[in-house]
């Protein structure tokens, strides 16, 4: 059992109040997962520039770190942000890789932020300040783990392209195979673990052309097992559930937002809950939607 | 007759269940209305007493479940394992019931309003279930006793591994799943068909005449010696 919640604004008036809402659906959800918890979230680009979201060990200092390597770094708990210009990635990523092999990069992109770890929701979510944060659409997980160690390697969400990001409720049955095709295509995965499969299959599928609802529908034919996946591009938001639609799902959407929660006591915080048009996502139908560029 | 009014935002929902379930036999408290359950699992769950229950807003799981005897009304939607196991009594949701709606349920009326989910009545043992809008797949599976109406269509696997159970679909019926077949609707049927839509509130909006009767082809009620190499 897991729980999934997000949250993606069709208009920019709840902008600043993205964070606040995605941390109460993320709270309530504890109950479907107290092991740990991540979220994303999509705020503003600042031009030419890439974000890296990076977990940091605890022995390693991040201010001499980012002194060291000439960029500035914004914390938050034991992750940091830190915003290049676009040619700068590749040059940013050797040089942590190879000066701070333990640093992890969890995510990277004009606009995504990637946070996640031990404890419960609640407790991740004021640890890297969720509540304050602004953005078109968030993501957040909450794990209950059943096949693999309760560490962060293990929480969601997973990140394998530049603004993607997945999470996934389920477990699948084929992801060693996959597993093995995505590394002949050139794809990394950081984990053994299933649902980081998912993400690189999707981001495999976008980097040959798919856009997203079309990566989803490849992935109702290659991918087996259980599934409700949450997915996060830089301008979409898709879910997908597997055909037999074990995993519980409930969608609301007003003309201010659509919104994802395992249970729809996850959606009761949301502004205007009352009256939006509620929906389970049919099994094995892809839903996305996207902002215009 | 007094009305009841339990607050699930101010007070917890044992608290609720707990009274439900110790109200005398000859109770006065015989209609109760329940205010803001936002999705709580379990509302008014194992009531056994010939009550009346409003609640009004959303539920979560197994709202209703193995109710006897109470008439039990959901103005929202309901979450999965709505009036699970149900012995008797009537339950009612005004919008729509996510999977497994009515499973395994022995006796008394399911009414839903919008559409049912996956699973609709599966392993049903003698629950009516009467739904207004479409079900989803493999609905009625392995179904033993009872009947399902669904004036929308149905999903794949219609009935799967049915037993006796009756399956009246009067839209679209995607699949039908193993040992379900479209039978002739005999007299028998029909009457019960239509004292179905008159309880259910629907007989002016549908006619058994419009729909289709399904039923256990029956062949997969015992052990096939000609099969035996097959496994």
């Amino acid at each position: 059992m897991c729980g999934i919640v997000g949250l993606f604004l069709k208009s920019p008036g709840l902008q600043a109040e993205l964070g606040r809402l995605s941390a109460d659906m993320l709270g309530i959800m504890s109950d479907r997962g107290p092991d740990s918890a991540g979220f994303a979230v999509y705020g503003t680009a600042a031009g030419d520039t890439t974000k890296l979201t990076l977990r940091i060990p605890e022995d390693v200092d991040a201010s001499a770190m980012a002194a060291a390597l000439g960029v500035t770094a914004v914390r938050r708990g034991d992750h940091a942000v830190v915003t290049v210009p676009r040619d700068a990635e590749g040059a940013l990523r050797q040089a942590l890789a190879t000066r701070y092999p333990a640093v992890n990069i969890v995510s990277a992109g004009a606009r995504i932020e990637l946070y996640k770890g031990v404890g419960l929701p609640d407790a991740v979510s004021s640890r890297y300040g969720l509540p304050g944060m602004a953005g078109t659409h968030a993501i957040g997980h909450t794990r209950m783990a059943t096949e693999s160690a309760v560490t962060t390697h293990g929480a969601h969400p997973f990140s394998t392209g530049p603004d993607q990001c997945l999470v996934h409720n389920g477990s699948l049955s084929n992801h060693n195979a996959l597993r093995r095709n995505l590394r002949r295509e050139g794809l990394e995965f950081e984990t053994e673990n299933d649902s980081e499969v998912a993400a690189g299959y999707l981001t495999w599928r976008m980097r040959q052309g798919a856009s997203l609802g079309e990566a989803l529908e490849a992935a109702v034919g290659d991918l087996d097992g259980f599934y409700t996946f949450v997915v996060g591009t830089e301008r979409g938001f898709g879910v997908l559930r597997d055909p037999i639609a074990c995993k519980p799902a409930v969608m609301a959407e007003t003309e201010d937002y659509v919104a994802f929660g395992s249970e729809y006591r996850a959606l009761v915080p949301l502004p205007g809950i009352e009256q939006a048009r509620l929906f389970e996502p049919a099994p094995g139908q892809v839903y996305f939607w996207e902002h215009a560029a | 007759m007094t009305e009841t009014v339990f607050d699930l935002a101010a007070a917890p929902l044992r608290d609720l269940n707990g009274r439900l379930h110790a109200l005398p036999e000859q109770t006065n408290e015989t209609s109760w209305v329940l205010r803001n359950p936002q999705g709580r699992h379990a509302v008014a769950v194992g009531v056994d007493r010939p009550i009346s229950v409003r609640i009004e807003g959303h539920v979560g799981y197994y709202c209703a479940g193995f109710n006897s005897r109470a008439r039990i009304e959901i103005t929202g939607n309901a979450g999965v394992g709505l009036a699970e196991n149900m012995m008797s009594g009537e339950v009612r949701v005004q919008g729509d019931a996510s999977q497994a709606a009515g499973a395994t349920g022995r006796g008394g009326l399911l009414v839903i309003g919008g559409n049912a989910g996956a699973r609709c009545g599966i392993s049903m043992k003698g629950i009516d279930i009467v739904v207004r809008g479409s079900v989803g797949h493999m609905s009625a599976f392995m179904g033993q006793e009872g009947n399902l109406v669904v004036l929308g269509d149905a999903g794949d696997n219609l009935g799967d591994s049915l037993y006796e159970a009756r399956l009246f679909v009067r839209g679209a019926v995607k699949s039908l799943g193993a040992d379900c077949e479209e039978k002739p609707m005999g007299e028998a049927e029909r009457a019960i068909l239509a004292g179905l839509l008159d309880r259910a509130g629907f007989a002016a909006e549908a006619k058994p005449e419009e729909f289709r009767f399904y039923g256990s082809a029956r062949k997969l009620y015992h052990f096939h010696v000609d099969y035996a190499d097959s496994y």
